[in-house]
């Protein structure tokens, strides 16, 4: 009787502590669907030395190529895994299709550190008499910092094969919704190592990285009005950089992280200014009767992209950061709005209304060509990965909202859910680097 | 309950105010009330039947006023104030004017569609529009405000027109409720 109870325990409590780890470690799960119509293939053979972390790093950098969908994983079962360059055999890996192989060891050092030695091993040219090798990296790192080493290696190894950097070493911000409880999250950008860093009884909204991706701007309505904060995310210590009579709303840092760009209706309308980090400094910078909101500075800082209905209806203009004449960017449709500087400066996502629908939308500044990326009816808030290779944005499914990405040419999808909660929001940080 | 009695409280401090020619006259009433309550008074403890009080002396909470009409719908992406929507406003204006003391929270709403910012924008025009028509109806800007919150609080929570029509509002709150 009694062990038939222990047993009976025993099992619930693992399902209980089972579901718990799996709430905190995938608070934000990831489907892809669809992916590039030629995927690179890689094999990612097992890191050696790597079962004796509770993360298995080979994993998360398949598990991030794969979500990137340009990549094709090349199964590795029934291969002997590498540990040094030379037993690398590399017709067997031709022959088992790829064009390059990843190998690592995960070395302990003395005093908690770790060093991740890593190789991407050329599987094509078998011309020559070794392994030619296409990167090479001693990363130094720490048992907490492992998850952030794979996601660096995946990052080599998207720019050693695509030619364009990674983006799999940098956070998200979001917030979101559970009853009448909002909070503002940060998470790895493949969803894991969620935290919550503000909650609040009352909406958020608007979460803006800064630069060097420490400080979060936000609007929190928990003094029954919008009001801009930023917080330091290290010591979670806030301070209201904008509260003035009517609303603060859109914060937006300035690339060199010195200024916010904020909306204030204090003379009425929104109309936006500019401030120093800290709040001091304010300027007023448009001067109309209109709605003037939603400002995103060009990645030089020269100018600010901005929602405006000073014409009848929303559309998405461009002015100088300090200031002056507008310039009306946008003309097709009656909606268009929330308009982000892609990271090149050479295009901006924006969203769409077109028949009733809301979609992510590309805007290339120098034809005006427009590309509607999504095809979904709620779509919210773009925000580029720093990259530019993806957007991340919010939608709804099945009356829930729910986060997703897509590439910048519209191939590849994903979406992020969490459980039971409403997300949105979404925000894309910087690149980390790595702290050894 | 316990609000009730502030009510009464409060609208018979509003109504003496607005009420200020009959001031001589309440004070002929006072002493006839004096003699009523020393007659009564030396019996048992007996209480007059109250008329449901709430609903006749608060114009504010009366269903049968206009005034207890607290919320302006708008056509989508629209901040006019339509037609149908002019005398609840300026019924607020006119209350507002004879009660100087009054302060109203002016509070536009929008729907969820589309984006956040661009909807907090568009409820404070919304708020702003039943500003200035009640400026211009002689309330003074200390008694108002204007603010917005957008798509953030929805009144009714499904995701489709019976819902959003609901959504796209100015409510009147005034101090104190």
């Amino acid at each position: 009787m009694a062990s038939t109870r222990l047993t009976f325990f025993s099992v619930v409590l693992a399902l209980l502590l089972s579901v718990a780890a799996w709430n905190a470690q995938a608070a934000l799960t990831i489907e892809i669907t669809g992916g590039a119509s030629l995927q690179i293939p890689v094999a990612i053979a097992p890191f050696a030395g790597e079962e004796a972390y509770p993360d298995k790093l080979s994993k998360i950098v398949m598990d991030d190529l794969a979500r990137s969908g340009l990549f094709k994983l090349i199964d590795t079962s029934g291969m002997t895994p590498p540990r040094i360059p030379a037993d690398v055999r590399v017709g067997d890996w031709k022959a088992k299709g790829a064009t390059a192989l990843a190998m690592a060891n995960v070395v302990a050092q003395p005093g908690g550190r770790i060093d991740v030695q890593f190789r991407l091993i050329d599987t094509v040219r078998q011309d020559v008499a070794q392994a030619v090798q296409l990167a090479g990296y001693s990363l130094p790192t720490s048992k907490a910092q492992l998850r952030l080493t794979a996601h660096q290696i995946a990052d080599i190894i998207f720019e050693k094969l695509t030619g364009s950097p990674g983006a799999f070493a940098s956070r998200i911000a979001y917030i979101t919704k559970r009853g009448n409880t909002h909070e503002l999250q940060v998470a790895d950008s493949d969803g894991f190592n969620a935290q919550t860093v503000f909650t609040s009884r009352e909406p958020i909204i608007s979460p803006a990285w800064s630069p060097d991706g420490t400080k979060l701007a936000y609007v929190a309505f928990d003094q029954k009005k919008p009001i801009v904060y930023v917080q330091t995310l290290a010591t979670g210590k806030r301070q209201a950089v904008a509260n003035f009579k009517g609303n603060n709303s859109a914060p937006a840092w300035s690339p060199d992280g010195r200024q916010l760009a904020v909306v204030l209706s204090r003379e009425g309308f929104a109309q936006i200014y500019t401030m120093n980090a800290d709040g001091t400094g304010l300027k007023r910078l448009t001067n109309t009767s209109n709605i003037d909101t939603e400002p995103n500075w060009s990645p030089d800082g020269k100018y600010l992209l901005f929602t405006s209905d000073r014409g009848g209806s929303p559309q998405i203009y461009r002015m100088p950061s300090y200031g002056g004449e507008a310039v009306r960017l946008t003309f097709e449709g009656s909606y268009n709005v929330t308009p982000r500087y892609s990271p090149d400066g050479k295009s901006f996502v924006f969203i769409q209304r077109e028949g009733g629908k809301f979609r992510v939308a590309v805007q290339d500044f120098v034809t005006g060509q427009v590309q509607v990326l999504t095809d979904n009816g709620l779509d919210e808030s773009p925000s580029w990965a720093p990259n530019g290779k993806m957007i991340l944005y919010a939608t709804e499914r099945l009356g829930r909202g729910v986060l997703a990405a897509v590439s910048s040419d519209g191939r590849v999808k994903q979406k992020l859910s969490a459980q039971a909660s409403d997300v949105r929001e979404p925000a894309w940080g910087p690149l980390l680097k790595a702290k050894p | 309950m316990k609000r009730i009695p502030l009510y009464l409280l409060i609208t018979v401090l509003l109504g003496a105010c607005a009420n200020e020619p009959t001031k001589t006259q309440a004070g002929a009433q006072v002493e006839d009330r004096t003699a009523q309550k020393q007659a009564t008074t030396p019996g048992a403890d007996t209480k007059p039947l109250l008329p449901p009080a709430e609903s006749s002396v608060n114009p504010l909470k009366d269903p049968n006023n206009i005034l207890s009409q607290r919320s302006v719908f708008y056509d989508y992406d629209s901040f006019d104030v339509k037609p149908e929507y002019k005398a609840l406003v300026e019924a607020h204006g006119k209350y507002l004017a004879s009660n100087p003391s009054a302060k109203v929270f002016l509070q536009g709403n929008a729907d969820e569609r589309g984006s956040r910012e661009y909807n907090l924008a568009l409820g404070q025009k919304r708020a702003d529009g039943v500003r200035k028509i009640l400026s211009l109806l002689g309330v003074k800007d200390a008694q108002m405000e204007a603010v917005s919150l957008g798509e953030e609080k929805p009144r009714a929570d499904c995701h489709e027109e019976s819902c959003w029509s609901q959504n796209r509002r100015t409510d009147f709150l005034y101090q104190g409720e």
